[in-house]
């Protein structure tokens, strides 16, 4: 059994990156909640936000912070753009048609950004320094990270409750055809809800990227943890989604002093199966 | 058996009969890996057709019953010391006796809820994979140069396991339009169609669909024991790549979702296209790009494929198509 | 007619979360019988018939089905004891010709026969129902009074020894209205016991032998049309809607010249 102020530690480490998980899955959860659409891009778009924040840092020298708005207004850009293309169009045809038409727009995505970045991996070269608790040290880049996350849920609360755009979008997420008869614009609410998927995830991505080193794939782990934190928190609900993110951040912060580091995939995904069949609408939702 | 009669049936063996073994006539080694990447995405293609295309579960995780049926059969043979053919065999049965057992819990999901079960079982399976001391961990297995002696040396070797892939291939879809044009095929087409209305017909769909998820398997894991005897080597990465599931979902997608001969030529348009992207300059850099936005414009405009587009011409092409 | 009991319904309750959709039902079909089931909207006529054909299983009570308890079988097996369903709600498998919907029918209906010969069964049954010319048409692609018929056919195909129908004239014109009835009648000719759900009060008048009268769950009523027509529980019932109530006493005077043709 290894100390106790080292599986602290590392329990620590993992609940603050278990926030910024939570917010990307936010990302995906929000867009199946509205439109019944999993997104198959949301990878690539996260990674997207990982490079947004590189290179507006790198290259015009912004503070990361200060960069992570300019990140999410693109990401809000890109996803609205990702709609008109690829989901409006089949957004009542089969879920295999949704699932290959975000599917196809992952391609495009890794295909050009592997032409343009390459696979070589980048890092935000940037700290803060760390923060000394007792015994424990964690990272300020980690703590920022997790607070961003929080901030973001709320902000996302803030509007989906007290805005009258917000509540446009709850009502379509809840029933398209009668949020129709009642005169909202669906199309418009569909492709805004998209795009705010897509902002959490570049938001996510942006964040992410502050921690660690990545390149043009790095996104796809991100997609298969936000899957699994989904299917946790229960499909569809955003408050889910960051509990979701906070287990699986303590699964992962738990194992490692217990086992080789190999196996938390092995017990993420199991979790992710096993829990599908037996609560598929998630461990926070009703039966 | 009036069946096999159909002209349709005959036309598509015998064209990829002529096309697997051209290369052994030319004795070209270019060509034959060129034919063995088709050909496998042939036989990935057409059984995944038989869950996703007849039965309508969209199946995220296919590879990894090429990545399972691939390891099972590379460590008979690299560390048991089995010859080709029984390996593959044993692979393939293992492998289509764990889809079984999966199938009937899993498949109890439906829609997005089993196609994201079946990505979680596919990244599972990697993730235990990779941490299996017999299976090598996650540096996987290699086979000794040695062993290839066998078969009459390396090239001699590879030779081999292309003409085995020639004839499985030509198996799976013979096995493929059978099942189409069976009683039990068309119990799964409806199923697909509805499957509460299936059942009120009469139809057991919870054995149906585990049968078409355990025969789904079947041929994906020889060519998966195939493919790494001919590469010398499996590791996690190439075994269980979630990106091969999905390109073999767009070549169905390409050809025609739910037909015999739509994977077969979708797997050849894809492949072709995708040597093409590869080798020519311009675009060797996008082609993944490229490949997206063939799939989209597919998903938006022409979304039952081209043998699907056919068949909607006519009555007669719907039957002679099959 | 036989005095053979086919199908009896035994204390049948069925809820869902605090709602009784249907609450403790018990009446029986004999053979050879066409029973009429009727009641407002929403009185639980078709989800008494997602028991009968194994949709849900009861929460109380059992159906027996020839002798056999067959309450809580899924609804495949139902299906091949015999008894085949026309659903409310049409159901075609769109993507599957008409011909293959019923082949599907006739094929993992009761005999469980092979392709050819379901195949052969299919036919005779499209003829019957007058579908025969579309057979080569996708299911999805007829209209309403053809997918109508199309459930019909997918039904008979399974060569049931009970048919419930549910609703199957709702919708249609009036001449395909008559059409159908006709059809109705033949089915009974070929010795198949029928339990038809039917918001249109003269036609079902007129070709039942007897009527069972569901209202919020439960059974108010049950007897020959014109008893129940002039039941005073059963005419409250429909008040909600006193059309339907002038329809009914109406309605009765039509089934009593019905009723001359000596039909059963
Ligand atoms: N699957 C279901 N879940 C919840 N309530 C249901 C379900 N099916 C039917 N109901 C309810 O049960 C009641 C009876 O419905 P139904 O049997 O369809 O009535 P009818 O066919 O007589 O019009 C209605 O109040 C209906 O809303
Ligand atoms: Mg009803």
């Amino acid at each position: 059994m290894p100390p106790p102020d080292v599986i602290l530690a590392s329990v620590l480490d993992g609940l603050l990156l278990g926030f910024v998980y939570g917010l990307a899955a936010m990302g995906l959860t929000l867009i199946w909640g509205v439109m019944e659409v999993i997104n198959l891009a949301h990878g690539p778009v996260i990674t997207l936000g990982m490079f947004g924040l590189f290179f507006l840092f790198q290259e015009l020298g912004l503070h990361p912070y200060l960069a992570l708005p300019l990140v999410v207004v693109g990401g809000l850009l890109l996803g609205l753009l990702i709609y008109g293309v690829a989901v409006h169009r089949v957004l009542d045809a089969p879920h295999l048609s949704t699932l290959l038409a975000t599917f196809s727009v992952n391609m495009m995505i890794i295909g050009l950004g592997t032409a343009a970045f390459t696979t070589t991996p980048r890092n935000v070269d940037f700290s803060l320094g760390a923060v000394e608790i007792g015994p424990l040290r964690l990272l300020g880049t980690r703590v920022v990270a997790a607070l961003a996350a929080v901030l973001f849920t709320l902000a996302l609360y803030a509007f989906l409750y007290r805005t009258r755009t917000g509540k446009m979008v709850r009502a379509v997420a809840n029933n398209r055809a009668a949020a129709e008869l009642m005169g909202i614009p669906s199309t418009r609410i569909l492709a805004l809800s998209f795009g705010i998927g897509t902002l959490l995830a570049t938001g996510a991505g942006g964040l992410i990227a502050t921690l660690f080193p990545f390149n043009i794939f790095t996104g796809g782990v991100y997609e298969l943890k936000s899957f699994v934190i989904c299917v946790l928190g229960g499909l569809g609900n955003p408050t889910g989604a960051l509990l979701g993110g906070i287990i699986l951040g303590f699964i992962e912060g738990f194992i490692p002093p217990f086992l080789p580091v190999g196996w938390t995939p092995v017990i993420e995904f199991v979790l992710f199966v096993v829990i599908l069949l037996i609560r598929p609408s998630g461990l926070l939702g009703a039966r | 058996m009036k069946r096999l009669k159909a002209p349709a049936l005959w036309t598509i063996l015998a064209a990829v009969a002529v096309a697997g073994i051209w290369p052994l006539l030319n004795r070209s080694a270019t060509l034959r890996e060129d034919m063995f990447l088709i050909l496998m995405f042939v036989t990935l293609a057409s059984s995944l057709n038989i869950l996703l295309g007849y039965t309508g579960y969209v199946n995220f995780g296919h590879i990894v019953f090429f990545g399972l049926g691939g390891y099972i059969g590379f460590y008979l043979i690299s560390q048991q010391g089995w010859h080709l053919i029984p390996a593959a065999l044993a692979a393939a049965l293992v492998t289509t006796l764990l889809a079984a057992l999966m199938g009937g819990a899993v498949l109890r999901l439906r829609g997005a809820y089993f196609a994201l079960a079946t990505l979680g079982i596919n990244e599972a399976t990697r993730a235990f994979v990779t941490n299996f001391k017999p299976f090598g961990e996650a540096t996987g297995l290699s086979l000794h140069f040695s062993r290839y002696q066998e078969y009459g040396g390396p090239a001699s070797a590879l030779w081999f396991t292309y003409a085995l892939l020639v004839i499985v291939t030509l198996v799976t879809l013979l096995v493929s339009y059978l099942v189409k044009t069976s009683k039990f095929g068309l119990g799964l087409m409806a199923i697909r169609e509805d499957e509460d209305a299936a059942m009120v017909l009469g139809i057991h769909a919870p054995r149906a669909k585990t049968i078409a998820f355990a025969l789904s398997a079947f041929f994906p894991a020889i060519v998966g024991t195939l493919f790494f005897f001919k590469n010398g080597n499996i590791e996690p990465g190439d075994a269980f790549r979630l990106h091969m599931s999905i390109e073999g979902i767009v070549m169905i997608m390409l050809g025609g979702f739910g037909t015999v001969t739509g994977p077969v030529i979708g797997s050849a348009v894809y492949e072709r296209l995708r040597g093409y992207l590869l080798t020519t300059p311009l675009f060797k850099d996008l082609q993944l790009f490229f490949a997206g936005m063939l799939l989209l414009i597919i998903i938006l405009f022409v979304p039952s494929g081209f043998i699907g587009w056919l068949r909607e011409r006519s009555a007669r092409l719907r039957e002679v198509l099959q | 007619m036989t005095d053979q009991v086919i199908l009896q319904i035994e204390g049948v309750t069925k809820r869902f979360g605090g709602l009784v959709a249907v609450n403790q039902v018990s009446f029986e079909i004999r053979e050879g019988e066409i029973l009429g089931l009727i009641g407002p909207n929403g009185a639980g006529k078709t989800t008494l018939f997602n028991v009968i054909n194994g949709v849900y299983a009861p929460d109380e009570g059992r159906v027996i089905f020839r002798g056999e308890v067959i309450s809580g079988l899924p609804s495949y097996e139902v299906a091949r004891k015999g008894i085949a369903r026309a659903h409310q709600v049409v159901r075609p498998l769109n993507e599957l010709t008409v011909l293959e919907n019923v082949v599907v029918g006739a094929a993992y209906g009761r005999r469980n026969l092979p392709l050819g010969e379901a195949a052969r069964v299919a036919d005779e049954v499209l003829e019957f129902v007058g579908l025969a010319p579309k057979r080569h048409l996708l299911a999805g692609k007829l209209n309403v009074a053809e997918k109508k018929r199309l459930e019909m056919a997918r039904a008979l195909a399974a060569q049931p020894y009970l048919i419930l129908l549910d609703e199957v004239l709702a919708g249609l014109n009036p001449g395909e209205v008559a059409a159908m009835l006709d059809v109705v009648r033949q089915i009974r000719e070929r010795g198949i016991t029928i339990l038809m759900i039917e918001h249109l009060m003269h036609a079902v008048m007129n070709v039942s032998d007897r009527i069972v009268v569901l209202d919020y769950g439960s059974k108010i009523a049950m007897g020959t049309p014109q008893e129940v027509a002039n039941d005073p529980k059963v005419i409250e019932a429909y008040l909600g809607d006193p059309k339907m109530a002038q329809h009914l006493l109406e309605e009765q005077g039509e089934n009593e010249e019905g009723g001359a043709d000596g039909h059963s």
